[in-house]
């Protein structure tokens, strides 16, 4: 044992314990995981978008809500605001950088909201059956029948903008799908031999739910989430351009792309960065979703 | 001798009306379920809106008797459950109230802007079906080559765009700087009220007025934010198009066509593509289901009269009825679309029947 | 006569494990006869058949010295001609014919395209024949099956089906792969009975793929045995009882006799060195 190198006992084809096993496949699936160039591409990025907003003070060369009237619209490269500054000349790097910290705030909430609801609500029907079923997944039904941004519309225009509304209106909309997949998990594994076996025992109903069904239900929540989070990010900024979403003077990427929206002719600079990094940014996600989804079900396929 | 036939005897027997009959009758039941339910969310946002429908009917300095009239008419003293019903007779009749901004019946207003929206997203997913789904072929034939990681790859950036980002850099690129297709708007302004209008798409109304000048320049206004939805609706028909075809292309079956001597085009189009023609008429559905809503930022961005701006605008303005009227519409569009491409399913396929 | 000679066959899969080789450089002649390939689940079999018709799904490799056919070598013909082999000359029924009909096209579209591929005829032309295809194997209302599709049919009936469809084109050579384990016992011997008089009436070479040791020795002329992609012993089907290879020897001691009953069947060893052994006995 003590001659194995790590990467050996790793890659062992007979585990000598539970423990190894399972960290070895961890390891096994990183390992095919980091193999595919888009998806370290990917998972690059989002180290990096973490880094950025962890370090946010450290790395902006300005003050992201300083406004400096007698330098409005540069453009890039001017003096050392290295993306040029928008129409109140504060510096267009520095909110970027701080508007990084949004992005992250609104991407933890959400993940923090919408499959938790859905797994409870998808297991509890799931696993309950009967009416509880009819009416959770009815419910279920309706949500996913309207369109998402419409409903997050509506909803915000009922909550008021800002940006924890806004979290909560793409919340409402994005957990149906989640509820669906962990009912559709739910009744696969309560038939299962040892869910029975379990129930013989004498576990009730709350203890098999989060014991047993739950964990088994997290890692295609997982990829589902991954993959649902670029889509977020945009409904996220969508919200911002209209608005909606968080209010000026933040840095939201949305919003930004909104301000320099009536300069574009002039000015193209003001709005299109802003763009840039929420398309890397969601880029970033589908990349690490897609290569996820390669790793957990090597079929492929998938559905978008 | 065939074994099929047992099963719908077995329903028939415990149930009193043919399977078919009860098949409809749930199929009915749960659409007005979903419908129902559909309903009673926008009436929830409805009441707890802070905007008090009230004021916005009379105004801040009304007495407290009209207040009071006012609030007696619209029936905001009753119990919600009634409210809820008075709610249900008035969609029921089509009956969304009068819009704040337009000061017109919201019904009037939707019929009115719909048609911009219908005419773009038709377009667009008409696009989106005719390149993706060959794109989604062909990443499928020549799985794991560079054709297929760029076709990925181009889909993957499709799925990551901000829409209205990607309008303003099109209208940036193709209007301020080449100058290769029309503004915003649906028409140059010297073109407009030139066609009567009789369907509400501009492109229609000018063929069937026969003035080809409207029609062009209402294709060059269109061609742009038609495409961006296009490339959008793209993405997701090509990456769908390319599962199906995966599950298909590995299927025993292809092996015996390919036993038989026929050509991979033979092959991959006469065979499994006609498996995959019912699923891609879900998915076309579904994506022009989609584009109705992808179509709000981008309706935006163009300045485009649809309901997408017709709702943002509503919002903006505290507009309630108006915003809840669109809500409503698009969403008892989307339902019809799903059902319609369920029923379609059901049709097409041989093993549905 | 020979039809057809394989020569050091060897099909690879490349795999994360490394290269997986399902067929290991193996050898045989087919004449006018019935040749049965007999081996357990995974040696290679299905492989070996695919292969001879250049079928192998990518990342599978298709490597040998010689696959020829009246004379021409399969493995350096171009794609174009290699469809006009298939089919035509060498044709194959595939394991499952549940699994082996287009679920969306009829049965009779999909028969007709098999002789229309490769005769230029009008469709009443190729729809007769077909029909007349259908009832030589015993396929009760020819007219009904034409218009069905394939999830109509029961699997005894997609096997008779796939077999018409497979020799419409009238081949030289038909791979018949395990045709009949799909099928309950009265069905199968229907079906080989079906399968042995039209490859002796029109003088062709049959591949017979099976695990069915039984079977194979009553239906068959020629017995290959293949273990782990190779094959371990050939001998002509009379002779299988005498058959020496340990393996063989294993797999007969596996089976029931009715003449030589005994209280409890064996069950199979194996032995690292079959894998490794070379081929004991060449043709
Ligand atoms: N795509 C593939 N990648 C890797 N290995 C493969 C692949 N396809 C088949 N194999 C391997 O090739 C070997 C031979 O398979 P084959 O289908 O010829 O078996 P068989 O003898 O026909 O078995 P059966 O009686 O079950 O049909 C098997 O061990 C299988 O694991
Ligand atoms: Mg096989």
């Amino acid at each position: 044992m003590s001659e194995q190198t790590l990467k050996q006992w790793l890659l062992s084809d007979a585990p000598t314990s539970r423990m190894q096993a399972r960290v070895a496949g961890l390891y096994q699936g990183w390992l095919r995981l980091t193999s595919n160039w888009m998806t370290l591409t990917g998972l690059i990025i989002l180290t990096a978008l973490v880094l950025v907003a962890v370090c946010a003070p450290l790395l902006a060369p300005h003050d992201p809500f300083e406004q400096d009237l007698l330098n409005r619209l540069k453009p890039i490269g001017y003096d050392d605001h290295y993306l040029g500054t928008d129409s109140l000349g504060r510096d267009i790097l520095s909110r970027l950088i701080y508007g990084s910290r949004i992005t992250l705030y609104i991407v933890a909430l959400v993940t923090l909201i919408a499959p938790v609801v859905g797994l409870l609500v998808g297991t509890v029907a799931g696993y309950l059956g009967g009416w509880t079923d009819q009416i959770l997944m009815r419910t279920t039904d309706v949500f996913l029948a309207f369109p998402r941004l419409v409903l997050a519309l509506a909803f915000v225009a009922a909550l008021g903008p800002g940006i924890e509304n806004a979290v909560l209106a793409i919340s409402l909309t994005a957990w149906p799908p989640y509820a669906r997949m962990a009912r559709a998990e739910t009744l696969t594994i309560r038939s299962s031999d040892f869910i029975a076996a379990i129930r013989l025992q004498g576990a009730g109903p709350l203890r098999i739910i989060t014991r047993h069904i739950w964990p088994l239900c997290i890692s295609s929540l997982i990829v589902r989430v991954t993959l649902d989070m670029a889509g977020i990010i945009l409904a996220a900024a969508g919200l911002g351009f209209l608005g909606l979403g968080a209010q000026p003077p933040s840095p939201e990427w949305g919003a930004m792309i909104s301000e320099g929206r009536r300069f574009i002719l002039d000015h193209w600079w003001v709005a299109t960065i802003p763009g840039l990094a929420i398309f890397t940014v969601s880029l970033a996600f589908n990349l690490l979703g897609d290569g996820l989804r390669d790793v957990l079900d090597p079929k492929d396929g998938g559905h978008g | 001798m065939v074994s099929v036939t047992s099963q719908p005897e077995e329903g028939r027997k415990s149930a009193p009306f043919p399977a078919w009959l009860r098949k409809f009758l749930t199929t009915c039941g749960s659409i007005a379920a979903t419908m129902l339910g559909l309903l009673l969310v926008t009436f929830v946002i409805g009441r707890v809106m802070p905007i008090d429908p009230v004021l916005a009917i009379v105004g801040e300095r009304a007495s407290q008797e009209s207040y009071d009239a006012v609030y007696h008419q619209l029936g905001l003293d009753k119990p919600l459950m009634v409210q809820f019903f008075y709610y249900l007779w008035d969609v029921l009749h089509g009956d969304f109230g009068n819009s704040l901004l337009t000061a017109r019946p919201v019904s009037q207003d939707i019929a009115r802007v719909f048609p911009a929206t219908m005419e773009l997203a038709t377009l667009g997913v008409v696009i989106g079906m005719f390149l993706g789904i060959p794109m989604g072929v062909l990443s499928a034939v020549h799985r794991g080559t560079w054709i297929d990681q760029t076709i990925r790859v181009l889909t993957l950036v499709g799925y990551s765009m901000p829409i209205f980002w990607l309008g303003m850099m099109g209208l940036l690129l193709f209007y301020g700087i080449l100058g290769w297709v029309g503004g915003p708007g649906r028409l140059d302004i010297f073109f407009e009220g030139l066609v009567p209008s009789v369907t509400g798409m501009v492109l229609v109304d000018a063929l069937l007025a026969g003035d080809m000048d409207v029609f062009w320049n209402g294709f060059s206004h269109l061609i742009l934010p038609a495409s961006l939805l296009g490339y959008y609706s793209l993405a997701y028909i090509s990456r769908m198009t390319r599962s199906f075809m995966l599950e298909q292309l590995s299927a025993e079956y292809i092996t015996t066509a390919r036993v038989k001597g026929l050509s991979e085009r033979q092959v991959i189009w006469g065979h499994a593509f006609k498996n995959i023609r019912v699923q891609l008429v879900t998915v076309v559905a579904l994506s022009y289901a989609n584009l109705l809503e992808g179509s709000v930022l981008t309706e935006i961005i163009f300045s485009w009269p649809g309901i997408g701006s017709y709702i943002t605008t509503a919002l903006l303005s505290a507009d309630m009825n108006a915003v809840l009227g669109g809500t409503v519409v698009v969403g008892l569009i989307f339902i019809c679309l799903n059902i319609l491409s369920d029923l379609l399913y059901k049709i097409f396929d041989p093993r549905a029947k | 006569m020979t039809l057809l000679t394989v020569n050091d066959l060897w099909v690879r899969f490349p795999t994360r494990q490394g290269v997986f080789d399902a067929v290991r450089g193996i050898s045989f002649e087919l004449g006018q006869e019935r040749l049965g390939i007999v081996g357990e689940s995974g040696s290679g079999k299905s492989m070996t058949g695919r292969s001879i018709l250049q079928l192998i799904r990518k990342p599978g490799v298709v490597q040998a010295a010689e696959i020829s056919f009246q004379g021409r070598n399969l493995m350096e013909l171009s794609e174009r001609d290699m469809r006009s082999v298939r089919g035509n000359e060498i044709s194959m029924v595939m394991q499952d014919p549940k699994f082996s009909l287009n679920p969306v096209m009829t049965i009779g579209a999909q028969l007709m395209e098999a002789y229309l591929q490769h005769n230029r005829d009008s469709r009443q032309n190729a729809r007769n024949k077909c029909i007349e295809m259908l009832e030589a194997v015993s396929l009760r209302d020819p007219e009904r099956v034409m218009d069905a599709y394939p999830h109509e049919m029961s699997g005894g009936m997609g096997q008779r089906i796939m077999i018409a469809m497979m020799l419409i084109p009238d081949p030289k050579i038909l791979i018949a792969d395990e045709p009949t384990s799909a099928l309950d016992v009265s069905v199968q011997r229907q079906v080989l009975s079906i399968m042995d008089r039209l490859v002796r009436d029109r003088g062709m070479g049959l591949i017979f793929i099976s695990h069915d040791l039984n079977l194979v020795a009553e239906f068959c002329d020629r017995v290959l045995i293949m273990y782990a992609g190779r094959i371990v012993e050939s001998c002509p089907a009379s002779k299988l009882r005498e058959a020496k290879h340990p393996y063989t020897r294993g797999l007969l001691n596996a089976l029931p006799r009715l003449d030589n009953p005994r209280t409890h069947l064996e069950v199979l060893q194996r032995q690292d060195d079959w894998t490794h052994a070379a081929l004991e006995e060449t043709q």
